[in-house]
């Protein structure tokens, strides 16, 4: 009983770093096919497996996309998990993301690891 | 071009330049044939064209990578024909191997139906008997669940695929280096692998001998593209009482070795696209080429090697 009672308050746990977590970004990523680009968003560029610019300083509440250039698919997965990551990005696909609460926020490309990069959110 | 070989352990005169220029392009497979524990491999061409059987054998086996079904950029817009191309070269073997490996990368993309495509496209080979490891582009999205439910059904796969099998006297481990993978780092076996591994080969006699195949170089390749495993050393540890270890891997669609004591390490070639050798490219991604040099490029160089100091390997496909 025990036991099952802290299971509990494990799981109660985790589910409020999940919510705090995803509630940094207030929307969740977007993959689209489409080469339309984005008014006022911040674009990273994934090319020759490195995202560029390798550090983009955006304020809260502005938009930023990814868009894959390379002919290989990559990824965009927050090292904290603190945003939803996107699904496997093909060529010219893009993913964006709605930056949140300040702070500076890794990522990395979860097929190529080698590939990293750092977002940092300011006040509007 | 950076520093990637580090040491000649065996004394052959292979120094970088050297081993560059033996460094093979090539694009179907290899055959290794395992006699007395020592492996070697052979070219496809030259058994095709042989007129007597193959050489006295225990055991012979192919090894065929990278299909990466669904691409269709410039590098290659048709890789289900050049596929298919390999499987007739395999077909074309006077005796047929006894199983087939894959080292990953079936698809591009991990969708169903490029796995579709390639296990149809896959039953017009006459040996039946595939041994499967994922590459990273078979477990985008799912975490490999896909991959797993199709290619393991034949084999008791641990953990996230991991498994090991006996053939004529030789031990089969099949390692997944591909999964949870972390920022900035290689490929990666992890904890619970390394644990399995060791236990695996701990009641295996030191004359056994073993091949290990996984996706991604367990040696250092080339660490700045990512072409290695973070922790290939603790594995390897564990198989440095063995006298014959052959280490195959897919990945870097080149043939590159290396032998350092007991252990030879080879990456097969792809039969999708080239990629570029190390660090002679911005980056590591399918090499584009005119459309009429392609198949040449995918095949024709031929690599020698001693194993150990006995045995000659000599590995030469061809697609033209």
């Amino acid at each position: 009983m025990t036991t099952f009672t802290l299971k509990n308050q494990l799981a109660a746990l985790l589910c409020g770093i999940g919510f705090l977590n995803l509630s940094l970004f207030a929307l969740a990523g977007e993959v689209n096919d489409s080469a339309a680009t984005v008014a006022n968003s911040n674009k990273i560029e994934i090319k020759d497996f490195a995202f560029n610019p390798p550090t983009l300083t955006v304020k809260s509440g502005e938009k930023i996309t990814w868009i894959n250039r390379d002919d290989e698919p990559h990824t965009v997965v927050s090292v904290e998990k603190q945003f939803k990551k996107s699904t496997a990005l093909d060529t010219d696909q893009e993913f964006t993301i709605t930056a949140g609460i300040p702070g500076t926020y890794t990522y990395y490309c979860s097929v190529h690891p080698k590939m990293t990069g750092t977002i940092v959110i300011v006040k509007s | 071009m950076s520093d990637y070989i580090t040491h000649d352990h065996e004394h052959d005169g292979l120094d970088r330049r050297g081993f560059l220029q033996c460094m093979a392009w090539a694009g179907t497979g290899l055959l290794w044939t395992v006699s007395g524990g020592v492996l070697a491999s052979k070219t496809l061409a030259q058994i095709a064209q042989a007129a007597g059987p193959l050489p006295a054998a225990d055991l012979s086996f192919l090894q065929i990578s990278d299909s990466h079904i669904g691409f269709s950029k410039e590098a290659n817009k048709d890789v289900t024909e050049t596929f298919k191309i390999a499987l007739d070269r395999i077909n074309a073997l006077p005796a047929p191997p006894s199983f087939l490996i894959h080292t990953g990368d079936i698809t591009q993309l991990s969708k169903p139906e490029e796995f579709d495509t390639f296990d149809e496209v896959l039953k017009s080979c006459r040996t039946k008997d595939v041994f499967y490891v994922p590459g990273e582009h078979d477990v985008l999205n799912d975490g490999g669940k896909l991959y797993r439910d199709r290619y393991l059904k034949d084999v008791e796969g641990k953990g996230s695929g991991w498994y090991s099998f006996n053939k004529n006297g030789v031990h089969f481990i099949g390692l997944v280096n591909v999964l949870n993978l972390q920022a900035g780092g290689l490929g990666q076996l992890g904890d619970e692998q390394l644990e399995w591994l060791e236990a695996d080969v701990k009641d295996l006699g030191s004359s056994t001998p073993v091949v290990v195949f996984a996706h991604i170089p367990l040696w250092a390749v080339y660490p700045q593209w990512g072409w290695g495993t973070s922790d290939s050393e603790r594995a390897l540890g564990y198989l440095k009482r063995f006298g014959s270890v052959t280490v195959l891997n897919g990945h870097i669609h080149q043939v590159l070795q290396k032998v350092e004591g007991n252990v030879t390490f080879h990456s097969a070639m792809s039969t999708a696209f080239p990629q570029p050798a190390p660090g002679t490219a911005p980056s590591p991604g399918p090499m584009k080429v005119p459309a009429e040099k392609l198949r040449s490029l995918l095949g024709l160089t031929t690599v020698q090697y001693k194993q150990g100091k006995t045995g000659l390997a000599v590995v030469d496909s061809n697609l033209s």
